[in-house]
């Protein structure tokens, strides 16, 4: 059995899923940030992957994937200097506590 | 030369008091002695040319039945022109005579009553747009130009009775006069409209020709009902029974504005609008008879009350009402003459009484019992004297003014309705008594208020003047205008040419003495005693001294009535109008209330619906898919 694009797009989806459960379920900003982190990388899995099965001549997939990298990269310094300044203003970086946008 | 400029210029007329008003009113007013001298030469002028006007009626060939007009086109609503201009014939040159002669002596005369109120030059200014109101009212071309200055004279009446303002009394006064005239508005106000849609036009000139058209044509039926309507604007301007209340209430004003109110520029306006659509009552015999004997009740109701009154302007006023009731009378009997003739002569010698009074009360710090006056003869020869001629001429004794035109409207009632005339000449003898109970009372016998009396003396020169013209006026107006052919010059359809009736000219003037006679017993000799003859009357006295409680009667039907629907309507409001603001208010907030805890400020959860979301719209996409492959045609 080789290895197809079904395999990747379920490592894929697995890989989102569970960045996603981290999101939702983590109290820990640090952890939601790097759930995050899983998410986009399950995102990049997938460029990657239709940009080698599917008929694309160029390398339009993995330079998209880069272009993504370098704004995780980005997204990942900003939300931990965030998570810094929420925990050296508050105290905590528990998001059950971090509710003052409350109606 | 000068008559014809005169007549080509008419409008000037109103326009100049409105001119001064405007100066006055908006550089000079702080500027008291300023302001009196352009307000009176503003009249003075106005007043030449009304007699240049009247010297070209007489001269030229303008007659009732071939007026001179003037117009211009005021604005057009859809294909209803309204023009507005001046309308001159005999009735207007008598009316401006008047009104310009009273305005012009009552400006003169303020200029001393007035000296040093604060509010000298707001007075002048009010007194000039009151007179402009009143000259552009008598103008009038066309019902709807009338009703323009009709307001305006309404709204200076309001501001010149309530000049006191700081007087409660007086704005209370003011508020009732406007209040009470605009009743009657309203019904002339619909009169006026219907008038437009019956006949498609407003103006005089038209309207008489149309009007017995329709008359001959289509019958009276309709057109009473507008005549009705019409008149009632005229009860309410010219005091007439059951709208007479602010009349002696509107004393409250400085006492040269109830001079002018009471003669020339306010209550005359009912009679005038009368006698200028009389083409379209006096083809109405049932408008007629309510007019004749609403007038002769009028009259007598108010003469009545007078008998027992006390303040020297309430007298007056009430008599203004009872002389306005047989001016009405008059007009009702269709002698369109005698209402104007006794509209001039009482014009002169009311106003001459109220500036009298005036005097009276300038000299006594502003007591207005006649009670508390007593001997003032000695101390206000002029003011006596004036005074005295007034009261001869309302009383009717010849040759006095009043004689001449009283004795023409009860010719004209005499020939109508024997009822009428016996109203009429009992009214006579009522008002020569309570006339010469204010004279006797106020300046015959002994001081009743030494302080007051020593304080007491005779008026300035600007004040003497015009009392002194007036007295002039009073005493010839009436052998003048009787000699001269009044009843030619001023008329409807063909002149009477009645002479002197002796019969009843002989019968009002003995009436007449012996009422000064009995007056002279009561007040001067005091052979009988007045207060005896007051407890002897009882009941008959009380209700004449309260007036017949008629004031009572409306405050207590408008607190019943006013009371009751706001009750109602604060019931309406509260609960219902509030009800449903409330409820749509208290809605809002439920709904609030139940969607506000989903905004709890937790991103997670915010993210969880938002992968809810986005979980939904998956299985609505997947569920439709086949459909929407195949409205793409099986592309994919």
């Amino acid at each position: 059995m080789s290895i197809g694009l079904t395999h990747y797009l379920l490592l894929a989806a697995m890989l989102f899923a569970i960045g996603m459960f981290g999101v939702l379920s983590k109290r820990n900003i640090i952890a939601v940030l790097m759930g995050i982190e899983l998410m986009l990388n399950a995102v990049n899995i997938n460029l990657v992957a239709f940009n080698r099965f599917m008929p694309v001549h160029d390398l339009t997939g993995q330079l998209m994937a880069l272009f993504a990298i370098v704004v995780g990269v980005a997204e990942v310094a900003i939300g931990i200097a965030l998570a810094f300044r929420i925990y050296r203003d508050r105290n905590t970086i528990n998001v059950d506590e971090l509710n003052r946008m409350k109606g | 030369m000068f008559n014809e400029f005169a007549l080509e210029h008419a409008w000037l007329i109103p326009l100049l008091p409105a001119i001064s008003f405007v100066i006055i009113g908006m550089v000079t007013r702080s500027y008291g002695k300023l302001s009196a001298a352009i307000a009176v030469s503003m009249s003075t002028i106005s007043f030449l040319l009304a007699v240049g006007v009247t010297l070209a009626v007489v001269a030229g060939n303008i007659t009732v039945d071939a007026p001179f007009v003037q117009k211009l086109s005021w604005f057009h609503i859809g294909s209803v022109n309204i023009s507005m201009g001046v309308l001159i014939d005999p009735l207007t040159a008598m009316m401006l005579m008047v009104v310009t002669t009273v305005s012009m002596l009552v400006q003169i005369y303020s200029c001393g009553y007035m000296e040093g109120d604060p509010g000298y030059g707001r007075f002048f200014a009010f007194l000039s747009l009151f007179a402009g109101s009143m000259l552009g009212l008598v103008l009038a071309v066309n019902f709807l130009q009338m009703y323009f200055f009709w307001e305006l004279v309404g709204l200076c009446s309001y501001l010149l009775i309530g000049f006191y303002y700081y007087k409660i009394s007086a704005r209370e006064a003011a508020k009732k006069a406007f209040m009470t005239t605009r009743v009657g508005d309203f019904g002339l106000l619909l009169g006026i409209l219907l008038l437009q849609l019956t006949f498609g036009t407003l103006d005089f000139m038209e309207l008489q020709q149309l009007v017995p058209i329709y008359v001959m044509h289509g019958g009276a039926g309709f057109l009473t009902i507008i005549a009705l309507l019409l008149f009632v604007g005229p009860i309410g301007k010219s005091g007439q029974f059951p709208l007479h209340v602010w009349l002696p209430d509107a004393m409250e004003g400085p006492t040269p504005v109830s001079a002018l109110i009471h003669a020339a520029t306010m209550v005359v306006a009912g009679v005038y609008l009368v006698g200028r659509a009389f083409f379209l009552f006096s083809q109405l015999p049932a408008v007629m008879t309510v007019i004749a004997w609403l007038g002769g009740f009028t009259a007598i109701f108010a003469a009545s009350i007078a008998i027992t009154q006390r303040p020297i302007k309430r007298i007056l006023a009430y008599s203004t009402i009872s002389q306005l009731g047989y001016m009405m009378l008059a007009l009702g009997v269709g002698s369109l003459t005698s209402s104007f003739f006794h509209l001039m002569t009482h014009a002169f010698f009311k106003a001459m009484l109220f500036l009298s009074a005036g005097a009276v009360m300038h000299a006594m710090a502003e007591e207005a019992d006649i009670f508390k006056m007593g001997g003032l003869r000695k101390k206000m020869p002029v003011t006596f004297a004036a005074m005295t001629i007034g009261v001869l001429a309302i009383s009717g004794i010849p040759p006095f003014a009043g004689f001449f035109s009283k004795d023409e409207i009860l010719a004209a009632a005499a020939q109508v309705s024997p009822a009428l005339y016996i109203l009429a000449t009992i009214t006579a003898f009522m008002t020569a008594f309570y006339m010469a109970r204010l004279l006797f009372v106020a300046f015959m016998g002994q001081p009743a208020n030494q302080e007051a009396y020593d304080h007491a003396h005779e008026v300035g020169w600007f004040m003497r003047v015009p009392l002194i013209v007036l007295s002039v006026l009073s005493v010839v107006s009436g052998i003048w205008a009787h000699m001269a052919g009044f009843d030619d010059w001023v008329r409807f359809g063909v002149p009477a040419h009645e002479g002197m009736n002796l019969m009843i000219a002989g019968t009002s003037t003995l009436l007449a003495v012996i009422a000064l006679a009995l007056a002279w017993k009561v007040y001067v000799a005091k052979s009988w005693n007045a207060d005896a003859l007051a407890e002897k009357w009882g009941v008959l006295y009380q209700l004449s001294f309260h007036k017949f409680y008629i004031d009572e009667i409306y405050a207590a039907l408008i607190k019943f009535f006013v009371d009751g629907i706001a009750k109602v309507l604060y019931w309406i409001d509260v609960h219902i109008v509030d009800g449903i603001v409330n409820a749509l208010g208290g809605l809002v907030r439920a709904v609030s209330e139940m969607l506000s805890p989903a905004e709890n400020g937790q991103v997670q959860s915010y993210a969880g619906v938002y992968l809810f979301g986005v979980i939904v719209l998956l299985a609505y996409g997947v569920y439709y898919a086949s459909k929407l492959m195949a409205m793409l045609g099986g592309a994919f």
